[in-house]
């Protein structure tokens, strides 16, 4: 939950290479909106993890570590919702192919929680094809003034 | 810091400490790695202490299946101790949590594996 106390908005748009070290910069740095914003410890931690899962998500599932290719983040926040946007430049997978990871006969699968996590922390999760080729989440965490 | 692995042995029971993030890239096969080494010297009883761990994402948590599945298939037993409110908070919402056997102390989680 975010205390309402007059944080002034802000943006910041990075684009960051294909790389793990990307998720670890991407984590940090909004992060650190989050928290410039007013969100408490838990909403965080749960901020980070989404932004960290979505991350891994573009830099291996969608740009394959390719050098050549980009992960665009953008964080905004109004003073009702805080939203993170990734794109990748991937080819791009179906969601819908992902097997339900609390599925008995999937609890012991070793991947395929990442989506699942991102839904758990955040309010609202979206997934999207790109043109001409990519996939754009946006997540959003909601402002609740104490 | 990534992580950091230390084994101790305690009676039969190998205890890893396992301190920093379990996260994908050097954290996660780093355990992965262990952990294959200890089942491949015939340790059957393997107990992680958790209780340093920072962070731990996806892939750390399916690297902790993983470790379990590969314990267990080798006909060992591989437990954990120390969990902190965020490790346990993910394998509840994940629902591992009763799929590992949890220990909060270490004498206790030693004596389980007799």
């Amino acid at each position: 939950m975010r205390e309402n106390k007059n944080h002034a908005p802000e943006t910041l748009e990075k684009s960051l290479d294909s790389t793990l070290e990307s998720v670890d910069s991407a984590e940090e740095l909004a992060v650190g909106v989050a928290q410039r914003a007013g969100f408490d410890e838990d909403d965080l931690m749960k901020i980070g993890m989404a932004v960290r899962e979505s991350m891994v998500n573009a830099v291996v599932h969608g740009n394959r570590y390719n050098a050549h290719k980009k992960v665009r983040l953008l964080v905004t926040h109004s003073p009702e919702r805080f939203t993170i946007r990734i794109a990748d430049e991937g080819e791009g997978f179906d969601a819908a192919s992902i097997p339900d990871p609390l599925a008995p006969e999937n609890l012991m699968r070793t991947s395929g929680r990442g989506i699942f996590l991102i839904r758990s922390f955040m309010d609202e999760f979206e997934m999207r094809h790109r043109e001409p080729q990519g996939t754009e989440v946006t997540l959003v965490k909601y402002v609740v003034s104490k | 810091m990534s992580v950091k692995l230390n084994t101790r042995q305690v009676g039969d029971v190998s205890v890893v400490d396992v301190a920093g993030r379990i996260t994908l890239g050097e954290g996660s096969s780093a355990l992965r790695d262990l952990l294959r080494e200890m089942v491949g010297k015939g340790e059957k009883k393997i107990l992680l202490n958790l209780g340093d761990v920072s962070y731990i994402d996806s892939s750390g948590i399916g690297e902790l299946v993983s470790g379990f599945t590969t314990v267990t298939n080798s006909g060992g037993q591989l437990k954990l101790l120390n969990l902190n409110k965020r490790v346990k908070d993910l394998l509840q919402i994940t629902k591992l949590y009763t799929v590992f056997d949890v220990h909060e102390d270490e004498a206790g989680a030693v004596r389980s594996f007799a």
